[in-house]
């Protein structure tokens, strides 16, 4: 059969030796959604920046039309028609979205050779109606949406000629609503002739919008199938190269008393943006409270203000009827908060420390570990390190090497394994199972029902709707800095239901929000 | 798969890794063929310059172990070497740049000579109260640079430089104005009192007790960097500040305990070395032992126990250039030559990175098996590697 674009046994190594992709063969066929599925570290992005000519193969072959190309860089491949949309925007924020249109090919006006505003306008409003993909062509980056701002991108991609589009976790950044407009938006694209590589780890996503699919493990292209031949299971398992279980059991419980409090708290960050407008909640023991809401709208910036990480502008956080607003982040753990953060490659860990150092930096200075005159007993380090490697399954071999040399799940374990052996009542859990393996999250969510279970209030913060869901006990949901709805039955709504919160397009009643306050 | 193999090969895949990735050597290697490869190069340029080239490479070379005199010569000029050396290995352990060490150790002596002229006290107890305020002096100083670093984010290389001259100009307007012996035509402090001086290790030579209280310090900073909590959170701190205030690490008080440290461990130095080596302060300008302290920590990866084998590779340089100059037509200041030398080679990680890349993709593929898993019902082909 004859295929649009096609790697043949292409192998990239990376110059730190690490292989992303090995002898891998892709193939697309012109006019098809194909979706590109695999774990973190997969090869799945690797690979798209080689056909898009960001990254140069180390050995292998691309074909297009039939034809070997070589793209030295990644004008080369928009020359070849190739455009690709990446996960995290490359924008302009302060231009308007005509401006980044026409950025790099803009139009100018005959005589002076000044650049053309309103040719620029014209051609965005043109394009966007030609491929039904509306956007505001006057207005700044900055002040659309992010599902508008990912419209532009495809945009600037078909501006510059792309037949085929790479669209690297699009749907990442949506709501339901957004993801559902994208898919009609795609297919309409589809109609008009492109090929579309749509990269996602979310399999309905790909059972809902693609032709085929390919599945990458380990670097290598494991399968290619049609989609109409296989179901999710099938596929995850070739995903993670073994059985895995996809749903998350957890038994009920009643929660307890209040341990933390948190009450009429606000931030304005840097820019004079309010990233929280008087914040309210109560969190219970046995409880695992989610927090919901598109990425950058406050849930980052509380959990750093509850944290210590961030001062509040008014209000009063209590734990354990101990006051710890804009207290240190030392006093916050003393008060028995325990904390999973975000990042755990700029804060949640040191990796050029070993995994033992890592384990026990948040408990060195107990009597346990280092003496009044500060000696440190190494004994009881070591001892504690192997417990927490051996519980929390952390694949290494031995706990004196560095953290860096893990994977990110195993990364990520080093971190949970801390923070859930701290002496804490409180655990306030950041992003747990951002970019981690299948197997390892699997391994996490048990934990954390685990902890639910033991009698800890747990404040769970993820951008994976499907997690704060399947989770959460109860549910607050976050737009503009403020909590919008409050369910305390987390399984008495819908994921549809939730977007419309998490758009600002629904709020409940102050009373309904005040649930959480009980 | 990394480790095992590496032992079992031999001197000259050992060459390559120090050509390509020190970071793999041990420091004790490092130091060595860092010391091989500049003789080497001293010995080179010696022929390029001298007309008697063998006596002076041979002076250069041999010259630190042909008379007893230049051996403990040699283990004097180690001592300040060794105190800058460590001072900068807990600066360098926090990931901070501040060379204020220099300051730290010059005003050591300063405060150590108003001390050796001044005061009255029974020998032995005497070099001590001055060590032990030249080191509180020294430490306040070295805090300086870390303080405006946390308060104001100015960038504590540059501000510990500025302040290197502020310091020289200050302890040199007090040796000028209230320590001066004015009966000296040359600019010299009064007289130091006979009990400030350190005894000598055997008689009649330099060789002063600054040596054994040099040793000590290896031992102290290794004990304070590697079994301490302190040195534990400073260890921490270097490697990533923000994760060591997520679990609840002071930073600025561990930062400015560490500056303090460094600090007092140079104002020691200086005070060691007017008591042991000094009749009376005489320095006409500062002998910048921080510059040296820099290479030293350098080679020794900020590790205290390698402190003392980088120390005595320098100070060798130093002796044999110098017993090496006053025989024959090759100036002492050869030896800066050399230290640049050395500096490049420590640095030139970078430049050489490209062969530690071609062998890092080399491995990497070594390791690929010759079969790759393919399930069915694909519509793709496929071929194996």
């Amino acid at each position: 059969m004859d295929y649009l674009l096609q790697t043949k046994n292409l192998t990239k190594i990376y110059s730190n030796g690490t292989i992303a992709n090995r002898g891998v063969d892709f193939a697309i066929q012109r006019g098809e959604i194909l979706g590109l599925v695999g774990e973190n570290g997969a090869g799945k992005s690797t690979l798209m920046k080689v056909l898009y000519g960001e990254e140069s193969p180390t050995s292998g072959e691309i074909w297009l039309e039939g034809r070997p190309v070589t793209f030295y860089s990644s004008q080369d491949a928009i020359k070849a028609g190739i455009g690709m949309v990446h996960q995290h925007f490359m924008l302009v924020p302060t231009l308007t979205l005509a401006e980044n249109l026409v950025l790099g090919k803009e139009p100018n006006k005959p005589h002076t050779g000044f650049f053309d505003l309103d040719r620029a306008v014209a051609i965005t409003e043109e394009l966007a109606a030609q491929y039904n993909l509306n956007v505001f062509a006057r207005a700044r980056v900055v002040d659309v949406s992010v599902s508008m701002r990912q419209k532009l991108e495809i945009l600037k991609a078909l501006y510059r000629g792309a037949k085929i589009l790479i669209l690297d976790e699009p749907t990442s950044v949506l709501t339901p609503q957004e993801t559902d407009e994208l898919f009609v938006e795609l297919r309409e694209l589809q109609k008009h002739g492109q090929t579309i590589i749509f990269i996602s780890h979310k399999l309905n996503e790909i059972f809902r919008l693609c032709d085929r699919v390919s599945v990458m493990r380990d670097g290598k292209m494991i399968a290619t199938h049609n989609v109409a031949d296989v179901n999710s299971q099938s596929v995850s398992n070739e995903m993670v190269g073994r059985e895995v279980q996809l749903t998350i059991t957890k038994n009920a419980q009643n929660p307890g008393d209040v341990v933390l409090r948190v009450r009429d708290i606000s931030y304005v960050d840097d820019f004079g943006i309010k990233m929280l407008d008087h914040v309210s909640f109560s969190l219970r023991q046995k409880e695992i409270l989610g927090v919901v809401g598109v990425d950058g709208n406050g849930q980052s910036e509380l959990v750093k203000v509850i944290t210590g990480g961030l001062r509040t502008l008014s209000g009063q956080i209590l734990a354990h009827g101990k006051d710890i607003t804009n207290r240190s982040q030392a006093t916050v753990r003393h008060a028995k908060v325990a904390h999973i953060a975000e990042d755990r490659m700029t804060e949640g860990a040191a990796l050029a420390a070993s995994i033992e150092e890592n384990l026990v930096a948040d408990r060195i200075s107990s009597a346990t570990y280092s003496s009044r005159c500060g000696f440190l007993h190494n004994d009881a380090i070591e001892k504690t390190a192997l417990e927490i490697v051996k519980a929390f399954d952390i694949r290494c071999s031995t706990p004196k090497q560095p953290v860096s040399s893990l994977s990110g799940g195993n990364m990520q374990k080093v971190v949970v394994g801390r923070e859930f052996t701290a002496d804490a009542d409180i655990l306030i859990v950041s992003q747990p199972t951002r970019g981690v393996d299948v197997g390892a999250i699997e391994f996490i969510h048990k934990r954390i029902i685990e902890m639910r279970n033991a009698g800890k209030a747990i404040l769970l913060v993820s951008s994976d709707l499907q997690e704060v869901m399947s989770l959460s006990d109860s549910l607050i949901v976050m737009n503009s800095g403020k909590i919008v709805a409050y369910f305390q039955n987390a399984s008495q709504t819908t994921d549809k239901e939730l977007g419309l919160y998490m758009l600002g397009l629904k709020k409940q009643t102050a009373e309904e929000i005040e649930g959480v306050l009980s | 798969m990394k480790a095992t193999t590496k032992r079992d090969r031999g001197f000259f895949h050992k060459l390559g890794y120090f050509f390509s990735d020190k970071e793999k050597l041990e420091p004790t290697l490092v130091i060595i063929l860092t010391a091989i490869f500049s003789i080497v190069l001293g010995v080179g340029l010696i022929f390029l310059v001298s007309k008697d080239p063998v006596q002076s490479a041979r002076n250069f070379v041999l010259g630190p172990f042909l008379r007893t005199y230049n051996i403990y010569y040699l283990i004097i000029v180690m001592v300040p070497l060794t105190f800058t050396g460590l001072a900068l290995c807990i600066i360098y352990q926090l990931h901070y740049m501040s060379l204020i060490v220099d300051s730290s150790f010059y005003m050591g002596a300063v405060i150590a000579t108003a001390i050796g002229v001044n005061m009255t006290l029974p020998a032995g107890i005497h070099p001590l109260i001055a060590m032990l305020v030249a080191g509180l002096v020294g430490g306040l100083i070295g805090v300086l640079p870390a303080i405006l670093r946390i308060k104001w984010r100015a960038n504590e290389l540059v501000s510990s430089l500025m302040l290197n001259y502020v310091f020289y100009f200050l302890g040199s307007y007090i040796i000028l104005y209230f320590l001066r012996d004015r009966n000296q035509a040359i600019l010299a402090s009064l007289p130091f009192k006979a009990t400030f001086s350190l005894p000598k290790l055997i008689p009649n030579t330099q060789l002063h007790a600054g040596a054994l209280i040099a040793i000590l310090f290896i031992v102290l900073v290794s004990v304070f960097l590697y079994k301490t909590r302190w040195g534990y959170q400073i260890r921490i701190t270097g490697a990533n500040p923000k994760f060591a205030a997520y679990t609840g690490i002071h930073v600025a008080s561990i930062v400015i305990l560490a500056h303090f440290v460094s600090g007092f461990i140079g104002g020691v130095g200086g005070a060691v070395e007017m008591a042991g080596l000094y009749r009376a302060f005489i320095w006409q300008a500062n002998p910048s032992y921080a510059w040296d302290g820099v290479i030293v920590a350098m080679l020794a990866k900020r590790n205290p126990k390698y402190v003392p084998l980088s120390a005595f590779f320098l100070a060798y340089l130093r002796v044999g250039a110098d017993f090496m100059s006053r025989r024959g037509d090759v100036a002492f200041e050869f030896v800066t030559l050399l230290q640049g030398f050395i500096i490049l080679i420590l640095a030139s990680d970078k430049i050489s990175n490209s062969l530690k890349i071609r062998r890092l993709k080399k491995a990497a593929l070594a390791t690929e098996g010759g079969s790759r898993t393919r399930t069915t019902s694909s519509s793709m082909e496929g071929n194996s590697l």
